[in-house]
């Protein structure tokens, strides 16, 4: 049991389940009815679930996706991609074009989804061939695709925002009829299942840790710390595109500059709290998706308690300081400290003092 | 007869010299070619100087944002601190009947407060740079709606002379189209933004604190080693680069005179873009402030230059300073790597030198 709890402590989920739970028990005191889950008829004539845990699921299922591949590269590049919306918003004006050009049906679905994955990995390529060939930190390597991205997808637009509108759309972006669960969450569970099976059939999970952690023992292994830096990437440009055609299917136009805005920003955010070092290193797929659905369940907190949309940068500006003052190494040394000098009886000398 | 050949070998230019020397070198490149192929506005003194005027603000987060780049961190929360002192400023002088002083005294308290917190929890508290900045971003952003929603403009007379007061600069100047003299103006906000880059020039070059800088970026280890408070350096980089987020607030305040949540938008961007181009190293320990006024600078011709060729729309702006920043990374990354082979030494004679130059350690 002990082991069992020191263990847990220990791992890197630790801090966002305890800050999931924290948000769980202060919305419980909160109100109650914050938790209720209702099946409503929409408008389309489907019984759907709705409630604030269906938003905030369905909310931050575009943000999670993108984290799943921001997670690697973080791990591996020991760096974030900040051009993560921009791309997003090139993928979704790829796919709005293909789209707006061919009767709607779902080979042509399929096919404008592929095309638009394609896109993205070959932008995301560039960004890996910089970011691992010429040895450029990451942040720096896609600031020249964040000034340029969104500038791009209005170009691929002729400078306009098209709406698309197909019962087909709408079921990837809010219901399947008779499914009464949201598709993106749907989606999303597919995707991290395929992503975590990838991770686990082959090496590629341990070799992404292994170039994050030493890149030159990596490369003595035997492992292309390029390679597998470019595969990166590469995932990320898939997840990124899977994230802005579910929002265009959402929302049904492409609007180059609002798509998924300042989603970068929450990306990196999600990373950080789901207890992967921003520096690289060991990551956590999961703990970064529980990341994504605490950030939402914050932002949907906040608009339950009457905070105005502009203002929830604010409060949840002291929430992310909170947090990450808790993981911070120094805070849980002293923390460690403090609780050697009340309990010096119980406690020897063997408790393990973690080191930055 | 030793001594006198190691008096006679040319020492190689330092890394920071030499990616500031290119910055120099394009920006003036680019700027004679636009004169020599578009004349027209380029030939004014006035539109160079605008370049001055319209940036002021962004030069001097940008400096505050290089000291922070040296020591190896990152600070993303210029634009938000920005917007957040003009929109407080303003409704300060409109609805509480403030003083110019007294903003004065506001803005450079809020980009001090703000500096303090950063500086605590990424030296002291070792919390990544990217996300302590980037929820004081967040924070400054969310609370300019606290504030006021809507945009506020100030009316308050003392201010608005303040604001309009202009600086002729003497023998500069073009002829109007009834061919009378116009003499060229500057703004307020402009000398500020200068002397602060020299004033961080000075220290970067000649203070104990400048030096610490480099070397904390350079290897924090080996600075440890050495006997530097790293921690404390990085907080003062931090509270530098908070104060002048605030004083830049206050010089965008000067130039436009009104208080808004979109103020300042994409600033920080911008800024680590202008750093960059400057030769400043996000990995730390190289670079330098005026290379970082000479990326500002290119940046805004750049944008300029596309104007004058016809390409007005928009897109084509962000595109092209997307792709001067490719060509800069780039360049940076190449001879960086070749300079670490030991096979590219840019030499220059003593006089043509910007100051001490660093021996290159794999000679």
């Amino acid at each position: 049991m002990g082991n069992g709890l020191k263990k847990f402590t220990r791992s890197q989920l630790v801090i966002p389940l305890f800050s999931l739970l924290l948000l769980v028990v202060f919305n419980l005191i909160r109100d109650v009815e914050f938790f209720s889950v209702s099946i409503v008829t929409n408008n389309q004539g489907n019984r759907v679930l709705s409630g604030n845990l269906i938003s905030i699921l369905n909310g931050a299922s575009a943000v999670a996706i993108i984290s799943i591949g921001m997670t690697l590269i973080t791990s591996s590049c020991k760096g974030q991609d900040i051009s993560v919306a921009a791309v997003a918003a090139i993928a979704g004006s790829v796919f709005v074009s293909v789209l707006r050009s061919n009767e709607i049906t779902v080979p042509v679905i399929i096919l404008a989804f592929l095309f638009s994955c394609l896109v993205t990995v070959l932008f995301s390529t560039f960004n890996g061939i910089l970011v691992a060939i010429f040895k450029i930190q990451p942040m720096i390597a896609t600031l020249i695709l964040f000034s340029a991205g969104r500038s791009i997808a209005y170009w691929i637009n002729g400078g306009a925002t098209p709406t698309v509108s197909s019962p087909l759309l709408s079921s990837i972006g809010g219901f399947i009829p008779g499914i009464p669960i949201p598709s993106p969450i749907i989606i999303m569970v597919m995707f991290l299942i395929l992503i975590s099976l990838v991770l686990r059939f082959t090496n590629l999970g341990l070799y992404t840790q292994v170039v994050g952690i030493n890149e030159e023992t990596a490369h003595l292994n035997g492992i292309n710390p390029i390679l597998i830096k470019l595969i990166a990437f590469m995932i990320s440009g898939i997840c990124v595109a899977t994230a802005g055609c579910i929002t265009v299917c959402r929302i049904g136009l492409i609007n180059h500059e609002t798509l998924l805005l300042d989603a970068e920003m929450d990306v990196i955010l999600t990373v950080a709290i789901g207890g992967t070092a921003l520096s690289g290193g060991k990551f956590n797929l999961y703990g970064s998706v529980i990341g994504a659905y605490i950030i939402q369940a914050l932002t949907v907190t906040l608009y339950a308690m009457k905070v105005p949309s502009a203002a929830v940068k604010a409060y949840k500006a002291i929430v992310i300081i909170v947090i990450v003052m808790i993981s911070s190494p120094v805070v849980k040394e002293f923390a460690i400290n403090l609780y050697k000098k009340l309990f010096k009886k119980q406690v020897g000398t063997n408790i393990p003092m973690k080191a930055s | 007869m030793k001594k006198n050949n190691s008096l006679l070998r040319r020492e190689p230019i330092s890394n920071t010299n030499l990616l500031m020397t290119i910055t120099v070198c394009t920006f003036i490149c680019m700027y004679v070619i636009a004169m020599i192929a578009w004349g027209g506005g380029f030939l004014n003194p006035q539109q160079f100087l605008d370049l001055f005027n319209n940036n002021a603000y962004l030069l001097i987060i940008a400096c505050g944002l290089t000291m922070v780049m040296i020591s190896g961190g990152i600070d993303i929360s210029g634009g938000g601190i920005t917007a957040l002192v003009t929109m407080v400023c303003v409704v300060y002088l409109e609805d509480h009947g403030g003083t110019v002083l007294g903003s004065l005294f506001i803005a450079l308290g809020i980009g001090l407060a703000f500096g303090l917190v950063h500086g605590i929890l990424v030296s002291y508290l070792e919390i990544q740079p990217f996300i302590v900045t980037l929820a004081g971003m967040f924070f400054a952003r969310g609370m300019i709606t606290i504030v006021s929603i809507a945009p506020r403009t100030a009316a308050h007379e003392a201010f608005l002379k303040l604001k309009q007061a202009r600086i002729t600069l003497p023998g500069i100047g073009y002829y109007g189209k009834t061919g009378n003299f116009i003499p060229a103006q500057i703004e307020p906000g402009v000398l500020v933004a200068i002397t602060i880059v020299l004033v961080i020039a000075v220290i970067l070059k000649w203070t104990r604190f400048g030096r610490n800088l480099y070397a904390v970026g350079g290897s924090s280890h080996s600075a440890l080693t050495l006997g530097i408070n790293v921690k404390r350096t990085k907080f003062y980089a931090y509270l530098f680069a908070g104060l002048l987020s605030g004083i830049s607030g206050y010089v965008y305040l000067l130039h436009t005179g009104a208080g808004d949540a979109a103020n300042a938008a994409q600033a920080e961007m911008q800024a680590i873009a202008s750093n960059i181009i400057g030769g400043t190293l996000l990995t730390g320990g190289v670079g330098n402030v005026i290379g970082t006024l000479f990326g500002m600078l290119s940046l805004k011709t750049i944008t300029n230059i596309v104007i004058a060729s016809g390409l007005t729309k928009p897109y084509y702006q962000s595109i092209t300073t997307g792709l001067m920043l490719c060509f800069f990374i780039l360049l940076q990354s190449v001879i960086l790597a070749i300079r670490e082979k030991g096979h590219f030494r840019l030499l220059l004679p003593e006089w043509m030198r910007f100051g001490k130059t660093s021996k290159n350690e794999s000679d």
